[in-house]
């Protein structure tokens, strides 16, 4: 089964580049608003589009995300309505990839199978749970990979080459390597130990491998794509919207254009990364 | 045929961390490893009589154990039915059961080589308990505490400073201990190459919720002993409060295959049930949180919602993945008593006995209340009097002056 994940990194290899992968959290600052933001990463150069699925105790983020994540619960977000935002996305743009990552709480009481059913109806591509390593692969992973989602797995400096194989047993899409032991929106990794990171990690996988955590501008995310197969920013992002909203913390006319300015001269850097190295 | 009951109610959790559909491991990748770890470092150190030998020397001339086993004659008559005892936890070093389970953990963290210990914390007796472990041996001790909680429990606040721990106070979320959990989940996500998580109940990812039930279930070992000696016989019911459990835990789980045995777990029902409360068997559902599958007070999109209680250390949204489990099969009776009862026991019990109870084993009380007076005079009813009552005495002050207003 050749997913829109697939086709993306075996479009982006024949191209000889990396792959920018964006995130922003579902609903934030309201779900109007949050559609628009997502239809806009793909015009200013996202690649992939992870979408965070909001949560009350995101125990793996950072103060930007957890705030972005309440403001999201606060207005009217659930994952029944990041689905919703999901169909209306596909109705314009069949063809970028899109992940939801999340914790597994509100997967869970929504019930998997529905989930996943309805997720894949919507046009998910794939699933990054922050709380479900390996060792509960039964939950999540194995049902979602059977219904034909991929189940994107998180690798960490404190995976080692002993634990990597359970990491990637049943991991598909692309691999996720954090590039830092530490919550999201943290201090930035150093393009060098990310590169040798990934290329032991790559003597274990053939799936591409984007690296993420600690990436907040063009510069870092050029460096970081000449190491890796893609580029991964989420908590400048957030930063960048939440700076745009009014003393309530509604958006303004300026929202949208905030994180589009910023995706775009991401993917700048990115784009760069190759045109550099070849 | 299924067999709904197991063979024994002692033998959980299973290699995974499992007690029937409740424990497991719901961490982040990085924490893996250093669970794993642990979970290697705790098997080893059980079967170390080293380890344990070292441990029981402290217990006795450090803790300061065996807490007695105190008939409650006054509280008794007063009620008019089952003969209480009081299991004196809060008579131990720090006042309160606390310090059992840090001194074990303590110990696995110098065993695993760990210099740095983190601690969550919502009463602060966990957080005094690992403070004071952390002085003993010369570790550098932060703990996170909610906002709220840190406001509440000054006395607590105090002490963890003098004995030279860092209190972090928690402005994200409720600003209550659920918050604290997450902010020292971060923190050990950013540490883990060096720090060891000293968590202070029964619950987050296998093994802590066995290892701490290992560490808390000497109270229960005690109890059953000095019940043969005073009564000769087992007793005939145990009751405890539970936020997280872990008192609850180690009074009850030495007697869990004890049939005769009557076992009640009692939840903070705050303002009452259906309104603000932290009872998370009587009013919430299993899911996933802080590392465990368990009961949790969440909304219908699996958010988690906002507990209270009067008392800090109760004042959290789920609770051990094991009590889940003992719920489900049926054995302990789960029941809640609310800001106002327990209120009401502190004061009674204060009055009775001298002692004054924390808040957290006041809501057993408020149920002892209930239950004693039902049981004949020759039934034997045991409390866990979890910890003393210091740190609540100034909050119980304003209360009480401002309801005698």
């Amino acid at each position: 089964m050749t997913t829109r994940i697939d086709t993306r990194f075996a479009e982006l290899k024949k191209q000889g580049r990396a792959a920018f992968v964006t995130y922003v959290m579902a609903g934030d600052p309201d779900i109007t608003t949050s559609l628009e933001i997502v239809k806009a990463l793909p015009k200013a150069g996202a690649e992939i589009i992870e979408l965070g699925i909001p949560f009350t105790d995101p125990m793996a983020d950072g103060p930007s995300i957890q705030a972005a994540g309440l403001r999201a619960l606060k207005g009217g977000m659930t994952l029944k309505k990041t689905l919703e935002l999901v169909r209306a996305f596909r109705k314009d743009d069949n063809a970028t990839p899109l992940v939801l990552m999340g914790y597994y709480n509100p997967i869970y009481i929504y019930g998997v199978d529905k989930f996943l059913a309805d997720a894949k109806s919507a046009g998910v591509d794939g699933l990054i749970v922050v709380d479900l390593p390996p060792e509960e692969d039964d939950e999540l992973c194995i049902p979602a990979l059977k219904a034909g989602l991929n189940f994107i797995r998180l690798a960490t400096p404190t995976t080692d080459d002993k634990r990597l194989p359970a990491v990637l047993t049943n991991t598909s899409g692309f691999v996720y390597y954090v590039s830092i032991a530490g919550i999201t929106g943290a201090a930035a990794a150093d393009a060098n130990v990310v590169g040798e990171a990934v290329a032991r990690i790559k003597r274990h996988t053939g799936l591409p491998i984007c690296v993420g955590f600690g990436i907040r501008t063009p510069e870092a995310a050029r460096a970081i794509a000449e190491k890796a197969d893609g580029s991964v920013v989420g908590t400048a992002l957030v930063d960048a919207l939440k700076n745009s909203l009014d003393a309530e913390g509604r958006a303004t006319a300026k929202t949208v254009n905030a994180v589009a300015e910023l995706t775009a001269a991401l993917a700048q850097g990115v784009k760069a990364a190759k045109q550099a190295a070849e | 045929m299924n067999i709904a009951k197991p063979n024994s109610y002692r033998s959980g959790p299973d290699e995974r961390g499992h007690f029937g559909i409740f424990g497991g491991r719901f961490v982040a990748e990085t924490l893996m490893p250093l669970i794993l770890d642990l979970e290697k470092a705790y098997t080893a150190a059980k079967a170390d009589p080293a380890f344990q030998a070292e441990m029981n020397g402290y217990l006795k001339n450090y803790v300061g154990r065996p807490s007695p086993l105190y008939f409650a004659e006054r509280l008794t008559e007063h009620l008019g039915g089952a003969k209480i005892y009081l299991k004196r936890e809060e008579l131990n070093h720090t006042g309160s059961h606390k310090v059992n389970n840090v001194l074990g953990q303590i110990m696995l963290a110098r065993r695993m080589g760990k210099k740095r210990i983190i601690a969550e914390t919502g009463a602060g007796q966990h957080g005094v308990a690992t403070a004071t472990l952390c002085a003993r041996f010369g570790l550098e001790c932060v703990v996170y505490m909610g906002a709220v909680d840190v406001e509440r429990q000054q006395p607590n606040v105090i002490r963890m400073e003098m004995l030279g721990a860092t209190v972090m106070p928690v402005q994200s979320g409720t600003r209550t201990l659920k918050d604290a959990m997450n902010e020292a989940l971060r923190d050990w996500v950013t540490n883990v190459h060096n720090t060891f998580y000293c968590i202070g109940t029964v619950a987050g990812p296998h093994p802590y919720p066995t290892l701490v039930r290992d560490f808390q279930s000497i109270i229960g070992n005690e109890t059953k002993a000095q019940m043969q000696e005073v009564e000769g016989r087992l007793p005939d019911s145990l009751v405890a409060c539970i936020g997280g459990g872990s008192n609850a835990m180690g009074l009850f789980h030495p007697f869990l295959d004890d049939p005769s045995v009557e076992i009640f777990g009692v939840e903070a029902a705050g303002h009452g049930l259906t309104q603000l409360h932290a009872a998370s068997i009587a009013g919430g559902r299993p899911g996933v949180l802080h590392g465990n599958r368990t009961y949790l007070l969440m909304d219908a999109d699996g958010q988690i919602q906002d507990a209270h209680s009067i008392s800090a250390g109760l004042d959290y949204p789920g609770i051990g993945p094991e009590h889940s489990w003992l719920h489900e099969v049926g054995r302990v009776n789960y029941l809640s008593a609310t800001d106002d009862e327990a209120l009401a026991a502190f004061q009674l019990l204060s009055k009775l006995e001298g002692i004054i109870p924390a808040l957290e084993p006041a809501h057993a009380i408020a149920k002892v209340m209930e239950l004693a007076p039902k049981r004949p005079k020759d039934h034997l009813m045991v409390v866990n009097l979890s910890g003393r009552g210091d740190k609540d005495v100034p909050q119980v002050g304003d209360i009480l002056r401002g309801k005698s207003k």
